[in-house]
């Protein structure tokens, strides 16, 4: 599987025209170039990945120091395995030069906690009315099962509790322009997290819905 | 400065000329129908300016043919501009001229800027 990522940080978003003159809104991404820390192998590991690293490690156990010295790369701040296409050499780097304009990626990173959120801000509940009688429940759930059966409340009923700092994946956002020699890539629309946020991108897992056909 | 300010850059155009809220303005917007591309102009009073950098938009208020209120909100650094011309300055006191949109006829008028004399 022609497979392809690489590990990278939000800068910020903001916005490009497009050849057509419109308004894109853009993510700007910092991502690589991401040094080759190991490579994993079907017949010593059991299966195949690369393991990537991103950034810069404010200081490295021994045992993590020597597992970036067998590398001879720097220590890295996050270490990533990911399913890479072709052949990999430990050392070696990746770089956005990969992603090309136009093409859908999968955005992974840990959503901007929101702490203890009730059940309108984490699951989407409605709201109840502001008035007409309405007393004091204006943002409860309501009624969270019915009576003498079950007599009991059902396991996963959406309750209030913490909502975000959890691993989101955006899927098929389009890449909307790469600058190999500043390390940036333009995805078009948010990502998870919040700006500086870590971010895994890959290619598309699910390949896109094409409207007009085109590759 | 912002570090999307470096991907911003190139999207931002040097050739906006120095116009402000009360200038009547002509726009001059590329228009493209089929495979032909004309320039259309687009003439009124610039009724406000708002945000920074290739964010930053302004809105223009003409009385059309038939007597109808139209604005139209352009980004200052659009692509699809041909170019902005200053046909007249406007003096306003104010940041928005959202009162024009109540009036009609000579009270939707902006005095013109008088030359700024020596104080």
């Amino acid at each position: 599987m022609a497979r392809k990522a690489i590990l990278g940080r939000t800068l910020g978003m903001t916005q490009v025209f497009d050849e057509d003159n419109r308004v894109i809104p853009v993510t700007v991404i910092t991502a690589g170039p991401c040094p080759v820390v190991q490579v994993r192998t079907r017949e010593r590991d059991g299966y195949e990945a690369v393991q990537l690293g991103y950034g810069k490690a404010k200081r490295a156990t021994k045992p993590l120091a020597g597992h970036f010295a067998r590398a001879g790369v720097e220590p890295a701040r996050h270490l990533v395995e990911v399913d890479l296409e072709g052949d990999h050499e430990p050392g070696e780097h990746v770089s956005v030069d990969q992603f090309q304009p136009g093409e859908r990626i999968d955005v992974t990173a840990r959503s901007k906690g929101r702490g203890f959120a009730g059940t309108i801000r984490r699951h989407g509940f409605a709201t109840q009315g502001e008035s007409h009688g309405v007393h004091k429940v204006h943002r409860k759930p309501g009624a969270v099962g019915a009576c003498a059966t079950p007599s009991r409340v059902m396991p996963g009923k959406k309750m209030a509790g913490r909502h975000g700092n959890e691993r989101v994946t955006m899927q098929n956002l389009e890449v909307v322009r790469v600058d190999p020699e500043r390390n940036l890539i333009l995805v078009k629309g948010a990502v998870p997290g919040g700006n500086g946020a870590f971010l895994t991108l890959r290619d598309a897992a699910k390949a896109p819905a094409r409207a007009g056909g085109d590759s | 400065m912002n570090p999307t300010d470096l991907v911003d850059v190139e999207s931002l155009r040097d050739d906006v000329p120095d116009f402000a809220v009360g200038d009547t303005v002509k726009v001059h917007v590329k228009v493209i129908e089929g495979n032909r591309s004309r320039v259309q102009t687009f003439e009124g009073i610039c009724i406000a300016r708002k945000g920074s950098g290739v964010r930053e938009t302004f809105t223009v208020r003409k009385i059309s043919f038939n007597g109808v209120g139209v604005e139209r909100i352009f980004p200052v650094h659009a692509p699809v501009i041909d170019r902005i011309e200053v046909a007249r300055r406007g003096h306003v006191r104010r940041a928005k001229l959202y009162y024009l949109r109540d009036r009609v006829g000579k009270a939707a008028k902006v005095p013109e800027k008088r030359e700024s004399t020596p104080a």
